[in-house]
């Protein structure tokens, strides 16, 4: 009889560490220090933002995790950043023009993609921010995003003591300040690279494009490069790319911040990779498919004044131009970065 | 036996003092600056005292921060130590006026030079703690940078609501680059290691440029705020006693 108990009681409790080790171990969001390993793509540039004074851990990238997909950071627990930026989507929001944040708010701005951050200059479409680390404070006290300040944001994860000890692991003291969330947050977002889509791989001989998009390539290369640099299809520059003012936003874009004559309207030229997802486009989501914006190119009669030169040089695409420039475009899907596990809601809440 | 470690235990007592003594040159103290605020011969008042500025307009303040960084102490003899730190300096907190500078060696410093904001450098380094903590409220997030002073307070000229003002004044790039040197002859103006310094709000409303409440009252981005940092450039001097 005694035995039987023990006996029992053994297999609960095996039972129960094997049932707890699943949930704690599903490989699936399991993040290792491999995982953690900054690589950069063959062929890409030098990183802006290097990882030098916020050294790369696999402890520190699960916190970092755990503060994007955590509504904590909001001021009535309802909004994160995944809310905002979808993986799916490549960390854009799908179907959205403009954000859509706390109390139901309306923002200002398309919600854009999170990719290849580490080789931007300046964040945010019109680049008002100089730092990825520091990005995060803008939606976290934003009213119309997470409303929240950062003392409180602070005071909140102190009390919660999952990440008491997170921190704990990912730092090895018990400090916990704004500097440290947001360095997570930045090892996070900064792993964000898409690098495998198609193009890379036809680019690295990996893979053949068909005719159409190997004349949507060259038409690309001859039209749009100036802007859409390869491999990153930016040169991180400020343009008019044609688009007209819509007066009931009234968004000057680079110029509001630098108030020189030349910037007003520009905003940063977007990089391009996975835009069959990033719908809709342009700063301020006017445009709902790709067709929409190749047509907008093409039309030198819909153009804004204040058009950049070499928004002018791009002349009339024919119909067949304007499919292989779109077959083209869609080759910068990259499925291995849109199903990355290391960038799943380990809650597994959110796409 | 006893005897020989006793002379052992004298000798070494004597070598360690020796070489604490040997070169006064290296013997490093802390040193501190204090910030005294004042407006004009007055000590600085928050919220109660009702000073008047060149046009006559009376008002109160009610905040007063600003930051101090890179100090440089210079000697005659052209040694130059720099702290390459930041500093917040509070009216409201009467500790952050109070600059504790660790192991400052002893030598005889003709001037003091530093910045008031923060450094380019220090505005484009992301995430900090400490002092540059965005948390101190002195950040702007949607264009990156320090507020390098923030100056608040009331004036019945003011035209905000609640006859408000406010000046946050900072910038760290051409044209709107608000960083401004200071530098000030402190020749024998330490004493009992400590430099008083006085700081006069004053200046901010008067040199060159003098600040009408009625016509400008808020300044929280760039524009107007190198009006403000060319006058607060003149607001630092050694404090006679
Ligand atoms: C309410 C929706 C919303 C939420 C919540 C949100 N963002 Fe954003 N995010 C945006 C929008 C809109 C922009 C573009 C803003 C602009 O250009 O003014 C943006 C821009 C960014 C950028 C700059 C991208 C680039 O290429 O310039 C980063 C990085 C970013 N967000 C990260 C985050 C993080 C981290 C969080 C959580 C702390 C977060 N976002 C929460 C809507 C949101
Ligand atoms: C003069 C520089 C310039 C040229 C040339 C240019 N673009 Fe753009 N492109 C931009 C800028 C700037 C934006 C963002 C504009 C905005 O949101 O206001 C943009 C936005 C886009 C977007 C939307 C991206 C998003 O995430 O919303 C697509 C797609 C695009 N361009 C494709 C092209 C194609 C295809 C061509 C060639 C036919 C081209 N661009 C030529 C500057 C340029």
């Amino acid at each position: 009889m005694k035995y039987k108990l023990i006996y029992t009681l053994f297999i609960l409790t095996v039972a129960f560490l094997i049932g707890n080790s699943f949930i704690i171990e599903n490989p699936y969001f399991k993040i290792s220090s491999k995982d953690v390993k900054l690589k950069i793509p063959k062929g890409f540039p030098k990183p802006l933002y290097s990882f030098k004074k916020n050294k790369l851990k696999a402890d520190i990238f699960i916190l970092g995790r755990k503060l994007f997909y955590d509504n904590i950071l909001s001021k009535d627990n309802s909004v994160n950043c995944g809310t905002c930026h979808q993986r799916i989507a490549a960390f854009a929001h799908i179907d959205h023009k403009l954000s859509h944040g706390i109390y139901a708010k309306i923002g200002t701005r398309n919600v854009p993609a999170l990719q290849n951050l580490i080789w931007k200059d300046a964040y945010m479409w019109d680049g008002g921010v100089n730092n990825l680390e520091v990005q995060p404070i803008n939606p976290i006290t934003s009213p119309i995003e997470m409303d929240e300040t950062l003392e409180n944001v602070i005071t909140k994860i102190k009390r919660d003591t999952t990440y008491v000890k997170l921190f704990k692991k990912a730092y090895k003291d018990t400090l916990i300040n704004s500097e440290r969330i947001l360095k997570s947050l930045a090892q996070f977002t900064g792993l964000m690279i898409s690098a495998n889509s198609r193009y890379d791989k036809f680019m690295r001989k990996q893979d053949t494009f068909s005719i159409a998009e190997k004349n949507g390539l060259a038409l690309f290369r001859a039209k749009c490069e100036s802007c859409h640099k390869e491999p990153l299809f930016t040169d991180n520059s400020y343009r008019n790319n044609g688009i007209k003012l819509d007066s009931s936003l009234n968004d000057f874009g680079r110029g509001k911040l630098t108030e020189i004559e030349k910037d007003y309207r520009t905003f940063k030229v977007p990089g391009l990779r996975n835009i069959e997802r990033t719908y809709p486009y342009m700063h301020d989501g006017r445009f709902k498919t790709l067709k929409e914006v190749i047509a907008h190119y093409s039309n030198a009669a819909s153009h804004d004044q204040g058009s950049d030169s070499l928004i002018k040089k791009i002349g009339v695409l024919n119909t067949q131009e304007k499919k292989e420039l779109h077959a083209f475009l869609l080759t910068l899907t990259d499925l291995e970065f849109l199903l990355d596990r290391r960038f799943a809601d380990p809650n597994g809440l959110q796409y | 036996m006893k005897k020989f470690i006793h002379s052992f235990l004298y000798m070494a007592i004597l070598g360690v003092a020796m070489s604490f003594s040997g070169k006064p040159e290296k013997m490093s103290l802390p040193l501190s600056v204090t910030f005294h605020h004042y407006a004009g011969n007055e000590l600085l008042k928050l919220d109660s005292a009702i000073y008047k500025n060149e046009l006559g307009q009376t008002f109160t303040i009610s905040k007063f921060k600003y930051y101090i960084s890179n100090l440089h102490f210079k000697t005659a003899d052209g040694k130059d130590l720099s702290i390459n730190e930041t500093f917040l300096i509070n009216e409201d907190e009467e500790d952050s006026k109070k600059m504790v500078l660790k192991n400052l060696p002893a030598w005889d410093y003709t001037s003091l030079e530093f910045i008031i904001g923060v450094d380019s450098l220090h505005n484009c380094s992301g995430a900090q703690s400490g002092s540059l903590d965005p948390i101190n409220a002195m950040y702007w997030a949607w264009n990156t940078g320090y507020i390098f002073l923030k100056l608040e307070g009331h004036s019945p000229s003011s035209k905000s609501p609640g006859n408000f003002f406010e000046y946050h004044i900072g910038g760290y790039k051409q044209p709107n680059n608000c960083i401004r040197k200071v530098n000030l002859n402190i020749s024998n103006k330490i004493t009992a290691r400590n430099l008083d310094l006085k700081v006069n709000i004053l200046e901010l409303f008067r040199s060159p440029t003098t600040i009408d409440f009625e016509k400008l009252s808020s300044v929280t981005d760039h524009r107007n705020a190198v009006t403000f940092a060319d006058n607060y450039s003149n607001m630092f001097e050694v404090l006679k006693k």
